[in-house]
């Protein structure tokens, strides 16, 4: 394994210096803990908190910013954060209009941040929380992951929270978003741990791996190795069973972390050939990543008049900017 | 056990964990990320560390600043999951200077219902509480009997194997998770085979 780093077990508080380093206007580290914060906060709004297990950068701290989050809590590699990081977001944000939890479907995750709720209940914070979990490639909707499409439901809040609404509306805007929002990956190579030092999975030259969540977990099949034109209809053919026939879309195709450009926009290509629907917004990078990873995402939304709003909505963040 | 043997219970654990730090990374690649035992230990050697600071606490006290430790320390999953079970024995051992048959059978029926309730899981899952749940199971009135703690601890985590997990990523496996052991249900098992260890050596 090679990786550019110094002490493995370090590597976490390492990346969020760099971070605040490059962009200290915009965002600060609250000390002590691994939670990045907005420098200024918009006065009297609720206060919106992400976070996770490390090694999906940009997600989250990439998003902290006016119209976009307040706070995202940073955990180990792939582990969620504590409990106590998540109640220190909260409590950093709070103005009193309560604040919101927009967690991805992990049970460590889920658990984290419940009792973070109850600690911040103990202080009096009123706060609600809601879980993304866009991965239609899990059957069973309560084992569904949170990917890519968190990432969508994340600005569409950022931006509502902004006008001022108020928690419970707040938290419906994240629902609707969360309720029109698929997404499926293809993972290529697997990532490498850098506390762990080998591959999460071994994958031949052959295979791809159908189905992948963002934690270098195993998919749910394995493939021959197929071209972006196939890989894209089979990735369509599963969310497009959950996509409203008629509602125009925002497409999102995500990079894994060590897929090219190139490469994202060739499939980009067959997604929007084979999707002949109303594209409204097309996205594509490296958004929610798996360290290392090769392989993509891909995610529809399904929009609305108001989804659309915010999606437009301006944003000012690390890896988000715009007007 | 006194305060002192529950720092004891610990240290041992600390120890066992980093002894078989690779072997649980290992087991949770196939059901999870890979990264238990990273995340174990890790919890682990800061409750250890901050040992001497909490030497004057009560038992009571303890429980819940080691149940801290290893929700901020741990993550994941199993942080909350310890976590809550320690911070449970706190609560039950809120009057009690030393903990005997009675505080065990109530403490560790407490930290149960707390990991279900934290995990919203059953014994069956295929999860750690399938080592905690038959320890607890066991426990009566009397002087626990630490050998059949160590023998309950260890059949549960053997069964774990031939479960379909319910819980946790390793539930996305559905029938495949069949034959594999559970990384937090092996890192329980070492848990008791060090508070077995520890009040052994506190007898003799």
């Amino acid at each position: 394994m090679k990786k550019l780093m110094n002490d493995p077990e370090q590597i976490v508080s390492a990346f969020l210096d760099g971070l605040v380093a490059a962009n200290d206007t915009l965002i600060d580290r609250l000390e002590g803990t691994d939670v990045i914060v907005r420098r200024s906060l918009t006065p009297q709004k609720v206060g919106l908190v992400s976070g996770g297990g490390s090694g999906h950068e940009p997600a989250h701290a990439g998003y902290v910013g006016k119209g976009m989050l307040d706070a995202a809590v940073a955990g180990e590699v792939f582990t969620s954060p504590g409990a106590d990081q998540f109640f220190a977001a909260i409590q950093a944000v709070d103005q009193g209009e309560g604040v919101l939890l927009l967690i991805k479907n992990y049970n460590g995750d889920v658990m984290n941040g419940e009792m973070a709720q109850e600690m911040a209940e103990a202080e009096g914070i009123k706060t609600e929380m809601v879980i993304i979990n866009d991965d239609v490639a899990v059957n069973d909707s309560e084992q569904r992951r949170g990917i890519a499409g968190t990432v969508l439901v994340q600005k569409i809040t950022g931006a509502f929270a902004e006008t001022g609404a108020s928690l419970s509306d707040v938290k419906r805007v994240a629902e609707k978003a969360v309720s029109r929002i698929r997404s499926m990956s293809v993972a290529l190579k697997p990532c490498t741990l850098p506390a762990v030092a080998q591959p999460s999975f071994d994958l031949s030259e052959d295979e791809m791996e159908v189905g992948i969540g963002i934690h270098g977990e195993r998919g749910m099949e394995r493939r021959d190795v197929a071209t972006s034109e196939k890989t894209a209809q089979l990735l369509l053919k599963s969310i497009l069973k959950e996509i409203p026939e008629e509602a125009p879309l925002a497409l999102l195709i995500n990079g894994m972390g060590s897929t090219s450009l190139m490469e994202q926009h060739v499939f980009a290509n067959d997604v929007m050939k084979q999707l002949n629907r109303d594209i409204q917004h097309t996205f594509v990078g490296d958004y929610m990543t798996s360290l290392d990873m090769a392989g993509v995402s891909l995610t529809l939304l399904a929009l609305d008049e108001e989804l659309s709003k915010y999606l437009e909505a301006p944003v000012h963040t690390v890896q988000w900017t715009q007007y | 056990m006194n305060n002192e043997q529950a720092a004891q219970w610990m240290r041992q654990t600390a120890e066992k964990l980093v002894e078989h730090k690779d072997e649980l990374s290992k087991l949770d690649q196939f059901v999870g990320d890979g990264d238990h035992g990273v995340n174990m230990e890790r919890g682990f050697r800061a409750v250890v560390e901050n040992l001497d600071d909490w030497k004057d606490l009560s038992l009571s006290q303890l429980m819940q600043k080691i149940g801290s430790a290893l929700v901020s320390n741990v993550g994941g999953a199993a942080g909350p999951l310890y976590g809550t079970a320690f911070m449970r024995l706190g609560t039950a051992w809120t009057d009690v200077d030393q903990v005997d048959g009675p505080a065990w059978m109530s403490g560790m029926a407490k930290a149960v219902e707390g990991i279900a309730q934290r995990g919203k899981a059953q014994a069956g899952d295929g999860t750690l509480l399938d080592v905690w749940s038959p320890v607890a199971a066991i426990l009566d009135e009397n002087e626990p009997d630490w050998k059949k703690i160590e023998d309950a601890a260890q059949t549960g985590m053997e069964e774990t194997e031939s479960m379909v997990v319910k819980k946790g990523r390793g539930a996305l496996l559905g029938e495949k998770s069949v034959g594999h052991l559970d990384p937090g249900a092996v890192s329980s098992f070492y848990l008791f085979q060090a508070l077995a260890k520890t009040m052994d050596e506190g007898e003799g």
